[in-house]
């Protein structure tokens, strides 16, 4: 009887703790992406995430950022060149290589597709940034 | 059946008509033509003597554009690429053809702290290759913002340099204190000496290569084809995109004055000018994001002589701006919808030549 007790409350509070921490790390992680993305995407892609019709592409509510998780990454780790479709637009501006580290990508990547009505449920995190590649 | 046949040549003749017409139209609406293709964001370029070109790519590749065809130079110094930094403008000392010197300036991580800052570099260039290389200025301290690194480079009719670097993103901090780098245009001799009459020499602590502060970000100066006056635009924030004229020693008053707020909405000054600060002889409220300056000094375009144009990142046009009595009288958009308007210089053939983002370098055409 106390071992089923203490196996309980280990599955309750296992079950408790770890979602409350994901979403903890994830929300950390949002904060942080909030900082880089007031620094260096908000000239461009605007406080609101509806970027500038035709020039600059918009974050949010957008199909090609939240469909192509690995290509938006890669975009803002090696920068954006040639055309792209975005919610039945096309771009085609250059967006230079920012310079950030894995960390600061996944920081603004969790920022950005959890923004403006975007959701994301599976957190990016620095080591799925650094296999992106070129 | 007969009025038919005849309506139906008649419809004909006039398809034939309005092809031609239309024909002619295309001609002289087609107002440019690509002269250096494929540039990326071609952030400063400049002609050397042979008419080839020097192109700063941001990304931090020098090209040189000759007979068609591009090459790299080599031996740039190491470049800090992170948000608006990388390799940025390129100048022509005065007396290139005896001297040889080629300034550029671009960001560093070069000394203390992490981050990096804008340099001001000058070079020659030997086979295809960077030699004397002198790092003439660099701002300190490094930042890791990625904000505001302006900056352009312009000689006045006296030799002497002008550069100029943003507030590096710390609009609280850098432009309004001259004991501090950023925010600022800098005047230096050509060898990166501090002229002696520089506004601030004399004052303790002060960065003696200052020769104007308050500005936010310029990306745009041009020295004035008749007066010889050096002038800048710089980008506000949201709004208060300003052109000013630089005179020795006067604050230009940001953040403390200002036609713009915050990207966010909010405000950070309810003022538009402050007694002793100078107000700016023009903004463009809202924002059109502006780079790159020159004066028409040619006869080419008419009546356009003396016109100044700038280039916008945001709507992607070049605004011809009508200046009488040093104000903006009229604004026109040119070259609408290419790209982002990166760079602009008058050609020794008097011509206008302009760098359009993910586009080249295109040569402005007088409309017929």
């Amino acid at each position: 009887m106390r071992y089923l007790i203490i196996i309980i409350l280990f599955v309750f509070t296992s079950c408790n703790l770890n979602p409350k921490q994901n979403t903890k790390e994830v929300q950390n992680s949002i904060d942080r992406g909030f900082v880089v993305y007031s620094d260096f995407c908000v000239t461009c892609h605007l406080p609101n995430g509806k970027g500038v019709a035709k020039v600059f592409p918009p974050l949010a509510e957008s199909d090609y950022l939240m469909n192509n998780r690995s290509l938006s990454i890669r975009a803002i780790k090696y920068g954006q060149n040639g055309e792209i479709i975005v919610n039945g637009e096309t771009y085609n501006t250059a967006m230079a290589p920012l310079g950030l580290s894995d960390k600061e990508i996944a920081d603004v990547m969790n920022y950005i597709t959890n923004s403006w009505g975007n959701k994301n449920d599976t957190m990016i995190t620095p080591e799925e940034v650094s296999k992106i590649k070129k | 059946m007969k009025p038919f046949k005849f309506l139906n040549i008649l419809l004909f003749l006039l398809t034939l008509n309005s092809c031609a017409q239309d024909n002619k139209k295309v001609n002289t609406v087609k107002d440019y033509e690509i002269i250096v293709p494929e540039l990326s964001i071609p952030w400063g370029f400049v002609f050397l003597p042979d008419n080839s070109l020097l192109i700063n790519e941001k990304s931090g590749e020098l090209i040189h554009f000759k007979n068609g065809k591009k090459s790299f130079i080599e031996g740039l110094p190491e470049i800090y690429v992170r948000g608006q930094g990388g390799l940025l403008d390129i100048e022509l000392h005065p007396d290139y053809k005896n001297s040889g010197w080629i300034y550029f300036t671009y960001a560093s991580s070069d000394g203390e702290g992490r981050g990096g800052n804008t340099t001001l570099m000058r070079a020659q260039l030997n086979n295809n290759k960077l030699v004397n290389k002198e790092v003439l200025y660099k701002a300190s301290p490094n930042s890791t913002r990625g904000q505001h690194f302006g900056s352009r480079i312009e000689f006045d009719n006296e030799g002497y340099l002008y550069f100029t670097i943003g507030d590096r993103g710390n609009r609280d901090e850098n432009p309004q204190d001259i004991t501090r780098d950023c925010g600022k245009v800098y005047r230096l001799n050509d060898d990166g000496s501090i002229p002696e009459d520089n506004p601030f020499v004399n004052e303790p602590n002060a960065k003696a290569a200052i020769y104007s502060y308050g500005h936010r970000n310029p990306q745009g100066m041009i020295k004035h084809p008749e007066t010889g006056d050096i002038w800048t635009h710089e980008h506000g924030p949201r709004g208060g995109d300003e052109i000013n004229i630089i005179e020795k020693g006067k604050n230009y008053g940001w953040p403390l004055a200002s036609f713009g707020i915050n990207y966010i909405g909010t405000k950070f000054t309810d003022k538009t000018t402050i007694p002793g600060m100078k107000d700016p002889l023009h903004h463009w409220t809202p924002s059109i994001a502006p780079s790159g300056m020159a004066f028409i000094s040619s006869d080419i375009y008419g009546e356009w002589k003396g016109n100044l144009l700038v280039g916008s990142l945001k709507f992607q046009y070049l605004d011809r701006c009508v200046i009488e009595n040093n104000k903006v009288t009229k604004k026109e958009k040119l070259l609408e919808g290419l790209g982002r308007i990166r760079s602009i210089k008058q050609g020794p053939d008097g011509y206008i030549y302009v760098g359009v983002e993910n586009l080249g370098i295109i040569k402005l055409l007088p409309k017929k």
